[in-house]
């Protein structure tokens, strides 16, 4: 156990507590994501290479990609932040790039 | 023989009354009963309209989170109760984990003689010099067998839930025109930078995804890790190629036929292994040396057999959420 | 109060690790945060698992030398049954996303409040 260790899993707590108060959603996955690599990390850390391999392939590849398609699918991605629906001309310059094309 | 009686006559008799009463025509307190022939029912249809519009004031009423106080109090008391049962949790898990032995010690319940064992007599046993694959592939096997089944079920489960295949008549699912349009966003057709980036990535991903596979019981790794890489390196060359490319090399039937020769591979593998006696005691398949790639027993081929079955889940929950299909 | 839990802070980490993946499923009316809560939980128990077979100063479970003495190295059997759960836990989540995709087309909101205001509007 040494300082490193600890340091990671201060960013493990972070990155939770993080997730659940992001406003956007792509950010929330994209924490996740962090969180995935960090312990896989971890499990380094744990003597546990079987582990690490697992985890930052399935943890941190495939799972993040399956959540971005589901967030493409159901349009989250496509605002860009609830920021610009307040801003008319933003919101207007986007539905024109989005019919154009 | 019987003689009809007059109808004044008939009228004093019981059996007048009881049928009489019986078919509703007088009631015993009211007396006569006037008898209506049944009107069809008419909806009022502005009345139904009333209704319906008072029904959704109603609604509204309820679900309007800002004004309904009883609502919001409740919501208010569901957050403040399940932010006090989670400090509870938390305080419970502590004081448990308190009374735990220390993290890193020797003497704990944990290290027992199974874990001994497999430490001790792994490398002569099953063969693998990484003991973590001969326990899961060899003395835990049935465990592994009943996780890439799981897998299996779930991709049918999800083709189940996301499939948009055609009707009988040959047209397309109405759904397909609605997720159609979205799907393309944010995703240049011919990148060039991201197809000639993964010219050269997807050949060393898909490689160092075999390597982990073929050396499971060598060194750190083993199916599920590298069955995870080679799934990574499909996906990144159907996201940089399209679906065209993809479909000469992997579609529905690859997967169903893949899976089946995996999963029944497996199954005849484990069998003749619990046939001869579990521990390999008669098995006439050499364990070789350790270290050696060919070595083992039956686990390399288990290996490659796990990890092609999670290789081609990976990639058809990603084709499946993409397109509906494989 | 026992006496070991400034020693095992790893788990500590775990179980409030735990804790705050189970507040976002109470919490969270979106359900693809809830579904991000599951999957933290899911590796709290992992991680705790593993702290558990962890002994100070030895080895990964590989064999190096042909040194077969249980003083060499850690408890293998936490590994393997955190293996086999990372895989079963992308299998999960896939098929939640799925579900989740299901509900968007047939209510067009990902909020679960509103899901259930729409059903009591439909009269179900």
């Amino acid at each position: 156990m040494t300082a490193f260790q600890m340091i990671l899993m201060g960013l493990l707590i972070i990155c939770a507590i993080s997730v659940s108060f992001s406003r956007n959603l792509l950010n929330s996955v994209l924490i996740y994501m962090s969180f995935s690599l960090v312990m896989s990390l971890l499990w380094i850390c744990l003597e546990s290479p079987d582990l690490a391999i697992t985890e930052a392939a399935v943890g941190a590849g495939i799972t993040s990609v399956l959540f971005f398609v589901t967030l493409k699918k159901i349009h989250a991605i496509n605002v860009a932040g609830k920021e610009q629906e307040k801003d008319p001309s933003a919101k207007e310059a986007l539905r024109k790039q989005e019919t154009g094309e | 023989m019987s003689k009809k009686k007059s109808a004044e006559e008939y009228h004093k008799t019981f059996a007048f009354h009881f049928f009489r009463w019986l078919k509703g025509e007088k009631d015993p307190y009211l007396g006569n009963v006037e008898m209506q022939p049944q009107k069809e029912y008419v909806t009022d249809s502005e009345l139904l309209l009333r209704q319906e519009k008072e029904h959704d004031a109603i609604l509204d009423k309820v679900y309007d989170m800002e004004h309904n106080v009883e609502l919001k109090l409740f919501h208010r008391l569901y957050q403040v109760t399940s932010i006090l049962f989670c400090l509870f949790l938390m305080a419970l898990l502590f004081v448990t984990i308190s009374y735990l032995p220390a993290t890193g010690a020797v003497e704990k319940p944990v290290n027992n003689e199974v874990a001994a064992r497999y430490i001790e007599s792994g490398l002569t046993e099953t063969g693998a010099v990484n003991i973590v694959a001969g326990m899961i592939l060899d003395y835990r096997a049935f465990d592994t067998l009943g996780e890439s089944h799981v897998l299996f079920v779930a991709t049918i489960t999800v083709l189940i839930m996301l499939r948009l295949d055609k009707n009988k008549k040959g047209e397309p699912n109405p759904l397909t025109k609605e997720m159609a349009p979205n799907d393309r966003i944010y995703e240049p057709k011919n990148d060039t930078i991201l197809q000639l980036v993964a010219t050269f990535l997807v050949p060393i991903i898909i490689i160092f995804g075999i390597y982990i596979i073929l050396n499971g019981h060598l060194g750190p790794g083993g199916g599920f890790s590298g069955g995870a890489v080679i799934g990574a390196g499909l996906i990144l060359y159907l996201n940089a190629f399209g679906f065209q490319k993809t479909e000469r090399f992997f579609t529905e039937k690859t997967y169903k036929w893949i899976c089946f020769f995996s999963l029944s591979f497996y199954c005849l593998a484990k069998s003749y292994s619990f046939f001869t006696g579990a521990n390999h005691l008669h098995s006439i398949i050499p364990k070789g040396t350790p270290g050696a790639i060919l070595s083992g027993g039956l686990i390399l081929p288990l290996n490659i057999a796990v990890g092609l079955v999670v290789a081609c889940t990976m990639y058809a929950f990603y084709a499946m959420f993409r397109k509906g299909g494989f | 109060m026992g006496p070991n839990l400034l020693l095992n802070y790893g788990e500590a980490v775990a179980a409030i690790l735990f804790c705050i993946g189970f507040t976002n499923l109470l919490l969270q009316t979106n359900l693809i945060k809830k579904i991000i809560g599951l999957n933290i939980m899911d590796s709290a128990i992992y991680f705790f698992l593993a702290q558990k077979g962890y002994i100070a100063g030895r080895t990964a479970p590989i064999v190096t030398d042909g040194v077969t003495s249980v003083e060499a190295y850690i408890n293998p059997i936490p590994s393997g049954l955190v293996l086999t759960g990372i895989v079963v836990s992308v299998s999960v989540t896939a098929l939640m996303l799925s579900l989740t995709i299901r509900l968007y087309i047939r209510y067009h909101s990902l909020d679960l409040d509103e899901i259930a205001a729409q059903l009591k509007r439909e009269g179900r």
